[in-house]
Parts: structure tokens; sequence; C-alpha cells
């Protein structure tokens, strides 16, 4: 008797359901939903797509023929030609790289600021954060496209500089996220535990609060990505951003405002690209919410 | 008698909040001896729990401060400690655990992670076999099964009990002298308290690492302590053998106290409670803080703090009941004499 019940035991606990970490829980629950999936897949796409784009395009960004201006959407040009008679294709395709490298380096820079800000608010307090805090509100006082217009008319309108302006739009937004997350995760019984174990302070962030800080960053840094990818349109579309020749979506968008009568797929074609990606990363996050953010579970 | 370890003499928490300093612990003294399981016992708010975050240097500040006193470990005074001098002693010479097994280790991480950086703290040179090997010895010692296997685990696939066992491992690990736990079977069902109790016990034993017991359960005091201390509103009223307080409790707040315990033996309608809450912390100035509650307050009791009497060998109490039983007994033995 006695030693069945022991063999049951052993047998309930098999080795593979052992040693199940959070990731791995948070990946499960993401995959179930297919709304995510298909967002996961559109994101997957266009980031191939500004891998391998540049091999893949039938033509070159500038390759000009003025005999073949503002041709409809043919087997030759899938996408049509634009008023230099550039293939609106291939333009599109080189078009990912930029969006996709503005939209993930823009946020990543507004993490890493944001969230070193945000912890040093919320983990000491005090003058620091009262300082801290009131930056982040005076910030989002300002409409934030605003603000983007005026640092880049203030460092000078091309790709980058719109890249460090939206990256500075966005710092507040992050750094109050995780302000207030560390501020509920300090109050946790295992950072007292911590300490009465005699660990330091850096490590108790680092290792202990950062960590238990993450997934709302990461939620709302896919769902920022979005964001950053219009904003950068935006700042294009106004002459802000990218400089032509660029094929960058926003731009291209702008450029082909003339000819919205006669030649609508000048504007369809980048605008249905940005649109794209934008849902992409959007449905992504919406389902990484789901999948992480332990208030989101039922 | 034994060597005193851990000694706290006159120690004053205050809380300094907009409704003005409220004094969390109002100088209490008393002492842990080696090898020793001392227990402290109150409702919430007597400042229990704040004794011992005293102890840790754990005082969450502001709004806390030590005002005043001494806190000796091996004559080492640690009120006068520096944060990173707190940092050596904690976890090294004294160590603490927690009411909340369940939230008292970081999900993210596993059970062996934890543990080998509690190791790897105070012994940063040792090399990660080295704290390995020791993280399994010590889940052996706190009788916690296939050591190796539990170590690859998160906190969650751990129950109650056995995350409490972790606690406790993860406290002891680096040998320490005192062992604070701050209720440390509250959130367990009664059958792992138990085990939980007996395993402190043993520990204690085999160590002889002194314990300092904090909990509300005058029937946990009674299964591990040798000593016991009650507390009541930031005061200690009684500290007696363990004996002593059962059979002969001096202070009719610790008589409130035994009288709350249901007895199984007899079946009665309406359990027992003291009349009444614990006052707020800094409310009562003068006077006897359990006076508004105690049946047999006196006019004096209003109007004077009553100091702790010895009501016999390491039985002290804070009532003016003693002082008339004193007089008698003085004036009985002049007579007789």
């Amino acid at each position: 008797m006695m030693t069945g019940a022991i063999d049951i035991k052993k047998e309930a606990a098999p080795v593979q359901e052992r040693a199940v970490g959070p990731w791995l829980e948070g990946w499960r629950s993401f995959k179930k939903s297919k709304v995510s999936l298909v967002g996961a897949g559109i994101v997957i796409f266009f980031i191939l797509l500004a891998v391998v784009g540049p091999f893949i395009a039938p033509q070159g960004i500038n390759e000009q023929d003025l005999a073949k201006r503002l041709l409809a959407p043919s087997g030759e040009h899938w996408f049509g030609t634009d008023d230099f008679g550039r293939d609106i294709f291939s333009r599109i395709i080189h078009g990912a790289r930029i969006s996709l490298w503005v939209g993930f380096f823009s946020v990543i820079l507004s993490v890493i600021v944001g969230s070193f800000l945000g912890i040093v608010a919320g983990y000491y307090g005090r003058w620091i954060d009262t300082i801290i805090s009131r930056i982040f509100d005076i910030m989002l006082a300002f409409p934030s496209m605003l603000l983007a217009i005026a640092v880049v008319s203030v460092l000078g309108p091309s790709l980058q500089n719109a890249l460090i302006a939206i990256a500075i739009i966005n710092v507040p937004n992050f750094g109050r996220l995780i302000r207030s997350k560390v501020l509920s995760v300090k109050e946790e019984e295992y950072i007292v535990a911590a300490k009465a174990i005699g660990m330091r302070d850096s490590r108790i962030l680092f290792s202990h609060i950062l960590p238990n800080s993450i997934t709302p960053i990461i939620v709302q840094g896919t769902l920022a990505i979005a964001t950053a990818i219009i904003e950068a349109a935006a700042l294009g579309f106004l002459g802000l951003g990218a400089q032509a020749p660029a094929p960058e979506w926003g731009k291209m968008l702008a450029d082909a405002r003339k000819f919205l009568l006669n030649a609508p797929w000048t504007m369809i074609f980048p605008g249905i690209a940005i649109m794209l990606t934008v849902l992409g990363f959007n449905l992504m996050g919406d389902g990484l919410r789901d999948a992480l953010d332990p208030k989101m579970k039922s | 008698m034994r060597k005193k370890l851990l000694e706290i003499k006159g120690l004053k928490t205050t809380f300094f909040t907009d409704n003005g300093q409220i004094p969390a612990v109002d100088d209490i003294d008393f002492s842990v001896q080696e090898g020793e399981i001392l227990g402290i016992v109150g409702e919430s708010g007597s400042g229990k729990s704040v004794t011992s975050l005293s102890i840790m240097g754990l005082i969450p500040s502001p709004p806390g401060k030590i005002t005043g006193g001494e806190i000796l470990l091996d004559g080492k005074n640690l009120v006068k400690c520096t944060d990173k001098q707190m940092q050596k002693i904690r976890g090294k010479d004294i160590a603490m655990i927690f009411q909340e097994p369940m939230t008292s280790l970081n999900p993210l991480f596993t059970i062996g992670d934890q543990l080998k950086e509690a190791i790897l703290i105070h012994n940063p040179k040792w090399s990660k076999k080295k704290a390995f090997a020791r993280a399994v010895e010590i889940m052996k010692l706190v009788g916690l099964p296939r050591a190796e296997e539990l170590l690859k685990d998160y906190p969650h696939q751990l129950s109650g009990g056995m995350r409490q066992r972790v606690m406790i491992a993860m406290a002891l690990v680096c040998d320490p002298q005192v062992l604070i736990a701050d209720e440390p079977t509250t959130a367990l069902d009664v059958t792992i308290q138990a085990q939980i109790l007996q395993l402190m016990k043993d520990l204690n034993k085999r160590l002889n690492t002194a314990v300092l017991l904090i909990t509300h359960d005058l029937g946990v005091v009674a299964e591990t302590c040798e000593r016991v201390i009650v507390m009541y509103a930031g005061q200690i009223v009684e500290e007696a053998p363990i004996q002593e307080i059962f059979s002969n409790p001096k202070h009719p707040y610790t008589q409130g106290l035994i009288q709350s315990v249901p007895d199984m033996r007899f079946k009665k309608d309406n359990l027992y409670s003291i009349p009444g809450s614990v006052p707020k912390p800094g409310s009562i100035l003068v006077g006897c803080r359990f006076a508004a509650r105690c049946e047999y307050a006196m006019e004096r009791c209003l109007q004077e703090t009553p100091p702790l009497f010895e009501a016999a060998e390491q039985h002290k109490s804070r009532c003016f009941l003693l002082e008339k039983q004193e007089v008698e007994q003085r004036v009985e033995s002049v007579i007789k004499g």
C-alpha cells in the first residue's frame, strides 16, 4: 500500500511539468489567442521584409524611368509607379526597414531612459521623485506631436532627429508606468525578505524590482512601436522626418497627395503599409497584455 | 544563566506622520539568551512587528525612526550601525522569516537561484558549485525532500508549508546567531503549522540558533517557547517563563488573553473576549495603557504609569496590583520576622 502511494505521487509530477518559468507560461497563454497570433504574424512578416527586402525588391529605390510615370498597378509594377516612374512596390519594401528601425529604436531609447528615471523616482522617492515626476508632467502637458515638431525644429529635420524626437516624447509614458509599478513592487514582502538577508540596494533594484516591473513595459513598448511608426510617418508627411528621396512611407504619402485623384495607388499602398504594421503591433501588444498582465487573467 | 546574545535596552521607535508622532514601540527592554526560544505575544498593533523590524534595521524610513535606546548584538550597538554595516549583519548574524510564505519569495526566480543568492551575498568568494552544495544541504536540513529537483522549481509550484521551509532555509543558510520569526505560521493551516513549529524547535536544538518568535497565538507560544514577553500598546506588560505565564499570569491583560483561548474541554456558549480594543499608539500619555479595558482599574491607574514590578524570579509585570502584593508581602515578612 505504502509503496503504491509513493509511486503515484512520483507519476503525478512528471519531469516535463517542472520548471515552467513565467516567460514560457506567458507564451502559452499568448498563443491561445488567434488574433494575437495574426498580429505577431504581421509583425514578423514586416520584420522579414525589412531584413531581406532590399534583396527581393524588383527595382532599386531610386531607379527612375520617366517614360513610365504614374502607371497603374500591373504585372510588371505590382503597386504601380510614382511621378518619377519609380516602382512603388520596391519603395514600400525598402520603406519597411526605415519604419521598423524608427519604431524599434525610438522605443528602445525611451524605454531605457524612461525606465531608469522611473525606477530611481519610484524607489528612492522624496525630492528625486518630485523633480522627475514634475518634469514628466510638464512634458505630458504638451500635445505629443507638437512637442515632437518642436524638438525636430530645434535639431533640424532628418530621419535620425525624428527618431530622437519620438523617443523623447515617449519617455514620460514609460517613466510613469515603471514608477507606479516600482512603487507597488517595492512594498512586496520578497523585497523586505531580500533586505533581511542583507542584499544591497542596487542589487535589489536590478535583480528583484526591475524584472518584476518589466511586463507592463513589454506590453506598452509593443504598442508604443505602433504609435512611433505613425508619428514617424506623420513627421515624414510634414517634411520634418525622412527627406527625399528616402522611401519613407509618410513621406511617400505626402509626395503622392497631388495625384490622389488620377493615380490613387501612389497613396493607397504606402497607406496600407502603415496601417498594416501598426495594426500588427497593436494586435500583438493587446495579446501580450492579455498574456502577461496578471490583472487581465481571470 | 546563559549568555545574553541580543539585548534591547530602552528601545523607542517612533513614526512621524501627518497626525503627529506615534511611538509604536515605547521604551522596551528585553534580552534573548544564547540558544533559547523567546516568544513575543500581543494583539495587532501592540508593537511586536515594529520591534522585530527595529532589530533588523528595516523600519521603513520615513516615516519610522528609532528615537532612543540600544540594540546590542554581542555587545555591538546595531542602532549606531551604518546601512553598509547592517547589510553585512542582516542574514549573517540575524536573519528573519516573515508571515506570508506565499509572497516572501520572488516569483520570477527559481528556489535555487534565490537560495544561492542568499549564500553568495555573505560568501562572495564561494564558487557556484559550493553554493549549490550548501543549498542542497540546507534544504535537507529543513526537511525538504528531493532537494536537487526542488531547487529548479519556481515558488508558485510549492505549497505554503514548503515555501515557509524554503524561507527558513534561506534564513539559516549563513548560520545566524539569532533568527527572528515574525508570525511564521499564521498563514499556514494547523497541521503544517505544527510541522513548522516542530522544525524550528529541532533546528534551535541542533544549530543552537536563538529564536525570537513573534506571534499573536498563545498556543504557538505554549508549544515552542521557554520564555514569553507580552506586549501591549508598544510596551512590555509582562515577562515570564512559559509555565509561569500560563499557571500564574500576573497582568490583567495576560489573564484576559489566556481566558480568551477557546478551551475544547468545556462547551461555552460565548467565548471570552477582552472588551474594547488596543488604543492607538500615542493616544494614552498618562496612566496605565490597559486601564480603560481593565476590570481591576483603580483611580491611580489613570494618573500614573506603572513600572515593571518583579512578581517572582524572572517574572515581571507592569501592574499596580503587584505593588500592593509586594507591600503586603513585605509587611507580612516584617511581621513574621
